[in-house]
C-alpha cells in the first residue's frame, strides 16, 4: 500500500512537469497551428541559464526568477525574429525552423556548458515531514511550484484585460485585430508566456533528471502525450493530460513490480514505462480524437 | 456636412485578381449611407478595404487623416468599428468578455462602465446572456452581440456587413430600427452594406450602388428608391 502511494505521489511530481510542458505546447498551438518542437530544448536552455546564475553565486530563487524572466524576453525574440516572417509559411517550413530551432538550442548549450552530465541543486528542505515516506520534498515542492505557476496564469488568463486580449486573438486573430487587439504582439506575449512555463519545468525537474542538453527530450515526449490526451486545443485539459500521464506511467510500473513480485514473471517494469504509457493515448486518441477534454467545437452557420 | 470619411480611386485585390476599380465615395458626418449591389459587386470588399483587410491601394481619409495602408487595428483605434458579415462575434468567449475586449482599446475605464449600460439599454437581452458563450446564442442574439461590440468601442463610424443575413424578418426590423436609434442618439455615422436593398433605403440617407467593383450610381436614397430602372437593373426589386 505505502509503495502505491509512493509511486502515485511521484507520479504527480512527474506529472506537475508534463503538465507544464504541455501547456507552453497548448498555449502556442491554439494560437498558431503549430507544435513547437523546440519547446523542450528551450526549456533545457532556460535551465542551464538559472544554472550559471547560481554558479555566479546567486540564490536558487532569485536565480529561478532572473532565468524565467530571461525565458520570456528570448521567447518573445524568437517569435519576433524568427517566426515572424514565417507568419503565410505553410506548415513544413514551420517544422524545419521548430527542428532546427531545437538543435540550436541543444547544440549551443552543449558548446557553452559541455555535454558533460551536471547535479542541479533542490531548493527545497530536506527535513523530514508527515508524509516523509510517501513523497519526498522535492517531489512535494515541485508539484506546489507548478501548482501556484499554473493557478497564476489562469488568473492572468480569466481576469486580465491582455490575458482576455490573448484568449481573443487566439481564438480569432481576424477579429481580435478589429477590435484592436495587436494581434502580432499576442503571438509574441504567447511565446514568451510558454518559454517561460517551460524553464519553470526545466529548472523544477533538473534536480530529479540532472542537468545535461538531452535532459528534456523525454519529458517533451511525455508533454505531447499529454497536451494530446488532454485536448490539443485545450489549456485545462494539457494541464490535467499532463498529471494522467504522470500517474499512468507509475502505475504501470508499479502493477508491473507487482505482477514480477507474487508471480515470478517478468511482464512490465519501469523499462516499458513510457512504450506503456504510449499505448495508452494512443488507445485515447483512437477511443475519442479530440482528447478527453477535447471540444468538438460546434459552430453555428 | 463635412464628409467623415473620403475615399478616392480605391482598389482592392485578392491576390492578383482586381475586385475593386478606382472607387469614389464619400460619408457624411452623423448620416446612414448604404451600399448597394449583387452579388459579387464588391460591397463587403469595400468594407475590408477601409479596414486593410485585404491589399488595397488608393486613398482613404478618415476625419482628415490618411488612414489607407495603416494596420486593421490601428485604422479600428481611429474609432472605426467593423462588424463582419456573419456575426462579428468570439464565439468560444462569453457575452460579457465579448464585450470587454471590445473596449480593450479604451483608456477610460469609467466610461465604459457607463458605456456597457447604455448598450444594455439598446439590448437589454444581452444583459440575461453575461454568463452565456457567444456561440450559443441565437443568430439574432449574435448580430445583437456583434453590434453591441461594436459600440463599446465608441465608434464615430461604423461598418456594417449585411446586418439582416440569415435572420427572421421581425428580428430584422428590430435590429434595424436600434441602428438607427444609434444613428441618432449616438451620433455615430454607418456605413451599411446591405443585400436588401429596400430596407437598406428606408433606413439610409443616401446610397451608393456598386456593379463588379465600380459605383455606378450615387444619390440620396429617396432618389434610388423611387427610380425604376436602377431598382430593376441593379437591386432587382
Amino acid at each position: 500500500m505505502e509503495q502505491l502511494l509512493e509511486q502515485l505521489a511521484s507520479g504527480l511530481a512527474n506529472g506537475a512537469i508534463y503538465a507544464c510542458v504541455a501547456l507552453a505546447l497548448v498555449m502556442i498551438y491554439v494560437s498558431t497551428d503549430h507544435l513547437n518542437f523546440a519547446q523542450g530544448e528551450m526549456a533545457m536552455f532556460s535551465t542551464y541559464i538559472s544554472w550559471q546564475l547560481m554558479n555566479w553565486g546567486l540564490n536558487f530563487w532569485v536565480a529561478f526568477i532572473l532565468a524565467v524572466l530571461a525565458s520570456f524576453v528570448l521567447g518573445v525574440i524568437i517569435e519576433r525574429v524568427i517566426l515572424r516572417p514565417l507568419h503565410n509559411a505553410p506548415v513544413l517550413s514551420v517544422v524545419v525552423v521548430f527542428i532546427g530551432l531545437l538543435a540550436i538550442c541543444n547544440s549551443m548549450a552543449g558548446a557553452i556548458w559541455s555535454y558533460l552530465i551536471k547535479e542541479f541543486p533542490s531548493p527545497f528542505p530536506k527535513s523530514t515531514f508527515g508524509f516523509a515516506g510517501v513523497i519526498g520534498p522535492h517531489q512535494l515542492g515541485v508539484v506546489v511550484v507548478t501548482l501556484v505557476v499554473l493557478g497564476l496564469l489562469f488568473l492572468f488568463f480569466r481576469y486580465t484585460p491582455l490575458g482576455l486580449a490573448m484568449r481573443a486573438a487566439a481564438q480569432n486573430p481576424q477579429m481580435a485585430r478589429l477590435v484592436g487587439v495587436r494581434v502580432d504582439w499576442m503571438l509574441a506575449l504567447g511565446w514568451g508566456l510558454a518559454a517561460a512555463i517551460g524553464a519553470v519545468a526545466g529548472i523544477m525537474v533538473a534536480h530529479i533528471v540532472y542537468l545535461d542538453p538531452n535532459m528534456m527530450s523525454g519529458i517533451l515526449l511525455y508533454a505531447f502525450a499529454a497536451a494530446l490526451v488532454g485536448g490539443i486545443g485545450n489549456p485545462g485539459g494539457a494541464v490535467v493530460g499532463g498529471f494522467i500521464v504522470g500517474v499512468l506511467e507509475n502505475m504501470v510500473a508499479y502493477v508491473g513490480n507487482m505482477i514480477e513480485k507474487t508471480t515470478g514473471v517478468y511482464i512490465i517494469g519501469n523499462g516499458e514505462k513510457l512504450t506503456v504509457a504510449l499505448i495508452i493515448v494512443i488507445f485515447v486518441l483512437t477511443v475519442k480524437p479530440a482528447g478527453i477534454f477535447g471540444r468538438v467545437v460546434v459552430k453555428r452557420v | 456636412m463635412a464628409a467623415l470619411l473620403e475615399v478616392k480611386a480605391l482598389k482592392a485585390f485578392y491576390a492578383k485578381t482586381q475586385v475593386l476599380y478606382d472607387l469614389n465615395f464619400e460619408i457624411a458626418e452623423g448620416g446612414i449611407t448604404t451600399l448597394l449591389g449583387a452579388n459579387g459587386a464588391g460591397k463587403t470588399t469595400t468594407l475590408r478595404a477601409l479596414c486593410n483587410m485585404v491589399r488595397t491601394e488608393g486613398t482613404v481619409r478618415f476625419a482628415g487623416k490618411d488612414i489607407a495602408g495603416k494596420p486593421t487595428e490601428e485604422i479600428v483605434r481611429q474609432r472605426i468599428a467593423h462588424v463582419p458579415e456573419g456575426r462579428g462575434t468570439f464565439t468560444t468567449l462569453t457575452v460579457d468578455e465579448n464585450l470587454r475586449i471590445a473596449a480593450y482599446t479604451r483608456k477610460d475605464k469609467q466610461a465604459v462602465k457607463v458605456e456597457l449600460d447604455r448598450v444594455f439599454s439598446y439590448f437589454p437581452r444581452l444583459k440575461e446572456r453575461l454568463a452565456q458563450q457567444a456561440g450559443t446564442l441565437s443568430g439574432g442574439e449574435q448580430q445583437m452581440l456583434a453590434i453591441a461590440r461594436a459600440l463599446m468601442l465608441k465608434p464615430r463610424l461604423m461598418l456594417l456587413d449585411e446586418p439582416s443575413f440569415g435572420l427572421a424578418p421581425l428580428i430584422v426590423v428590430e435590429i434595424f430600427k436600434i441602428l438607427k436609434r444609434i444613428n441618432e442618439e449616438e451620433k455615430v455615422s454607418i456605413l451599411l452594406v446591405e443585400q436588401n436593398a429596400a430596407l437598406a433605403l428606408n433606413l439610409a440617407d443616401y446610397a451608393y450602388v456598386l456593379e463588379t467593383g465600380r459605383v455606378v450610381m450615387a444619390d440620396r436614397a429617396e432618389v434610388v428608391k423611387n427610380d425604376e430602372n436602377i431598382r430593376k437593373s441593379y437591386l432587382g426589386y
